[in-house]
Order: C-alpha cells, then sequence, then structure tokens
C-alpha cells in the first residue's frame, strides 16, 4: 500500500452511486507519473477501483477482465454488483497466503429485474484477502483512507442527486488526498446513473 | 549506483543511461553497455541486482525476435510493455525472482507516436513522458518538471538530456559516465551526448550513409533474413 500510494472513495446517492480516485502513482515518496488510473469499468453500471501495490492493480485489473469476460460467454447476461464482488473476494481469497496487496472498493447500480424491480444502488469494499464489507453510505480504501473516514463522515447525506453527489464525493476526495502525501496528483470521478455514466477529472493541488 | 533516464518528444524518444559496473563502492568498467535493442524501433536501459539484468535483458531480447521472426512484425512499443510487465509481475511472486528495473523506450511506426515505459522489478508499470530510474531520480525528475514540455523537437530534447546530466553530474558524488540512443521513424540512433552538438554528429552521420540509417543494435540479433 504505502510503495506505490493511491486511494479511492465510492458513495452511494439516490438511483446513483459515485466511485473516484486519485491518479497518483509514486515510488515510496518520488512521485513517478500523475495518470494512473485506478478505478476500471465492467459494464456501463459497474465500476470498481483497486488502490494498492501497482503492479498487483495491473494484474488484478487483467485478471478480473478475464474472469467478467468469461462470465459474459457463459450466461449471456452482464454481471450483477454482487455477484462481481463475490468474484473480486474469491479471486483474492484464491490467494489467502500470498495475497494481492489491494483493497478493492465495487460500485454499480443493479439493473431492475422481475423479482426485484427497484433495486438499490450498490457498493462494497473488501480487505486484501476477500473478506466484504457493504455499506450503506460510503466505503473508502487506499492510503488516504483514515482521512476520507473522516471527511465522507462529515459531508455524506442520504439520498443525493447525481450533481450533489458529485459535488460531494469530489470535495471528500481532494479534502483528504491533500492531507496524504501518497495520494493525490489529480483525480477522476465517475457518477453512474442509470441513463449514462459521468467521468470528470479533477484540477487538484500538483504537489 | 546507478542511473538512467528517458525524455520523449514529438517524433522521438531519448533513452540514456549511465555505464558504470562493479560491486558497492567499487567501480569495474565504465563502458559497461546497458541499454539494449530489442527490436527496430524497441529499446530498454536496464539497471539492478547485476547478474539478473543481463539475462533477464537477453531473455526479453531473444521473445521480441522470437515475435518478429514468426510474425514478420515486431511487437509494438504498447504490447511489448505488456509482456515484459507480466513477465517481471510473475517473476517477483516466484522462488527466484528478476530484479531489474527498466525504461522502456519505443517508437510507433503505426501512429507515429513515441512510447516510454516506467518499469520496476515488481512489474509497476508507468506511461509516462519522461522518467529516470536509480539515483539520478532525486535530481534529473525535477529538472525535466521544469524544462520539459509537449511535443519538443529534437534539439530541445537533447537540451533537455543535457540539464539532468549536467545536473547528476554536479549533485551526485559519484561520476558517471552517459551512453544514450534516440529512436525515431528511421530506428534507432547512437548520440554522442558529451559532444558540442550531437544531433549535427547524427546528421552528418546519417548523410553519409546515404539515408540508409543502420539499426545499431548494441549485441546485434542474428541476421536471419528477416527486416522490419
Amino acid at each position: 500500500m504505502e510503495n506505490n500510494g493511491g486511494s479511492v472513495v465510492a458513495m452511494i446517492g439516490k438511483d446513483c452511486v459515485a466511485i473516484a480516485s486519485d491518479l497518483r502513482l509514486g515510488n515510496q515518496a518520488v512521485g513517478i507519473a500523475s495518470n494512473f488510473d485506478k478505478v476500471f469499468p465492467v459494464n456501463d453500471k459497474l465500476y470498481y477501483g483497486l488502490p494498492g501495490l501497482a503492479t498487483d492493480v495491473y494484474t488484478l485489473k487483467e485478471h478480473l477482465r478475464f474472469r467478467v469476460n468469461m462470465y459474459r460467454m457463459k450466461e449471456e447476461r452482464e454481471i450483477t454488483p454482487k455477484t462481481f464482488t463475490h468474484l473480486v473476494s474469491s479471486t483474492l481469497y484464491e490467494k489467502r497466503f500470498g495475497p494481492f496487496f489491494i483493497e478493492p472498493v465495487v460500485a454499480g447500480l443493479p439493473t431492475p429485474t422481475e423479482l426485484d424491480p427497484h433495486p438499490k444502488p450498490f457498493i462494497s469494499t473488501m480487505d486484501t484477502i476477500g473478506c466484504v464489507t457493504t455499506p450503506k453510505d460510503f466505503a473508502v480504501a487506499g492510503t488516504a483512507a483514515d482521512k476520507l473516514y473522516g471527511v465522507a463522515e462529515g459531508l455524506w447525506e442520504p439520498d443525493l442527486e447525481p450533481e450533489d453527489l458529485f459535488e460531494t464525493v469530489s470535495q471528500t476526495l481532494l479534502n483528504a488526498v491533500d492531507r496524504d502525501a501518497l495520494s493525490g496528483w489529480g483525480a477522476v470521478v465517475h457518477i453512474i446513473t442509470h441513463d449514462k455514466v459521468i467521468t470528470r477529472t479533477l484540477r487538484a493541488r500538483m504537489d | 549506483m546507478e542511473c538512467a533516464f528517458g525524455i520523449t518528444g514529438k517524433d522521438y524518444v531519448l533513452l540514456c543511461s549511465d555505464m558504470a559496473a562493479g560491486r558497492s563502492i567499487i567501480r569495474m568498467k565504465s563502458d559497461e553497455n546497458k541499454i539494449k535493442a530489442l527490436g527496430p524501433h524497441l529499446a530498454m536501459a536496464y539497471g539492478g541486482e547485476p547478474g539478473d539484468t543481463n539475462n533477464f535483458a537477453e531473455y526479453v531480447e531473444r521473445n521480441m525476435r522470437l515475435y518478429h521472426i514468426r510474425n514478420h512484425y515486431p511487437l509494438l512499443p504498447a504490447s511489448a510493455s505488456a509482456w515484459i510487465r507480466r513477465t517481471l509481475a510473475e517473476s517477483i511472486r516466484s522462488r527466484n525472482p528478476y530484479a531489474v528495473n527498466l525504461l522502456l523506450a519505443g517508437y510507433d511506426t503505426t501512429t507515429s507516436k513515441p512510447h516510454l515505459y516506467w518499469i520496476d522489478y515488481l512489474g509497476t508499470k508507468a506511461v509516462v513522458p519522461y522518467a529516470a530510474h536509480g539515483m539520478g531520480v532525486y535530481v534529473s525528475l525535477s529538472t525535466m518538471d521544469k524544462w520539459w514540455f509537449n511535443d519538443m523537437n529534437k534539439r530541445e530534447g537533447v537540451e533537455v538530456l543535457k540539464k539532468c546530466i549536467d545536473e547528476v553530474q554536479k549533485r551526485i558524488t559519484v561520476h558517471f559516465n552517459f551512453n544514450c540512443i534516440l529512436i525515431d521513424k528511421d530506428g534507432i540512433h547512437n548520440i554522442n551526448i558529451d559532444s558540442q552538438d550531437p544531433l549535427a554528429e547524427l546528421e552528418s552521420e546519417s548523410k553519409a550513409a546515404s539515408g540508409d540509417i543502420v539499426v545499431d543494435a548494441p549485441n546485434s540479433p542474428l541476421d536471419v533474413g528477416v527486416t522490419a
């Protein structure tokens, strides 16, 4: 975690979810790149963030891409956020005694089905060996996780509309990351709604 | 105790590495080439645990060559970087990992874009406009932050590189000699960074070769009759 730095935060809103990450890739205290995105799409309703050791970010991203594609071909449908969470979790637990140094955050909107016509927005987070937590408000991970908890606790409120949620998640991330030497160097925010995904890169402090 | 830089420009990429080889405080060689050509438009500067470095560099070189022979096209920089990263990422969790850090520089002939990748022994890969490895990072990154800009021409790029080398020689107590290459659409060229005007030398050389620039592979691959 402290090798490359980086943080991710996800929040639930009213019929929407947000997930955001910083863009720093460091080698200990030295900044190497400011274009290292840690949030990746699964489909247009489901995104996940992988803060932690950068080599594992890449390895796990590619591994999950493979497993989601296999799921898609076998099942002939898109994976749900809940199923995807369990997929990530079991992928992590497979490496129980030599783990990926990653704390994933998943954020998605489940598509309505006959059984569940009004599904709730979904976020989840895991530890390095895949122990799942499914919060009702927000999920944080990465080197600025402790700071993110504080700011998110103060700013988040229930049933935020997409634009208000964008403001809340952006301010949470930017302010937490400014207190962390290993995170920052730019940020990217995704707001997932039923009809579209809004992706914005934020102007952040570059020091 | 080593130091390597890479700088991208408008239609080229510069790669530069020190030439020291030795153990702890003893230098046994000051003309060791630590840049390897991996293809007609691809090269890497490597450093790390002595032994691992050459072994890994040759392993990569041969695999790039194999791909070229099998497919009649060399692996493009982006794909090569993914392969090298993966090799290192698998190695780090094996019984005897390679301790090799490298800068991969290439010119994508299909899009006419320069590429530079910062890769470390863990398999961390960063796509960057300029980068450094080794002791030089502490002084050269800030130099590049200050002087680098988008779409630099070759002369401007070489100037930035010279500024980095000057800074290393001024601020780092260890003395280094540097070895530089430039990769552009015509392939890999050696650059004499110590000369007053390295580009003029390069141009006169290419004129002498009547436009037919030889790909200078320091340890050139066997000629099996396949060209780019």
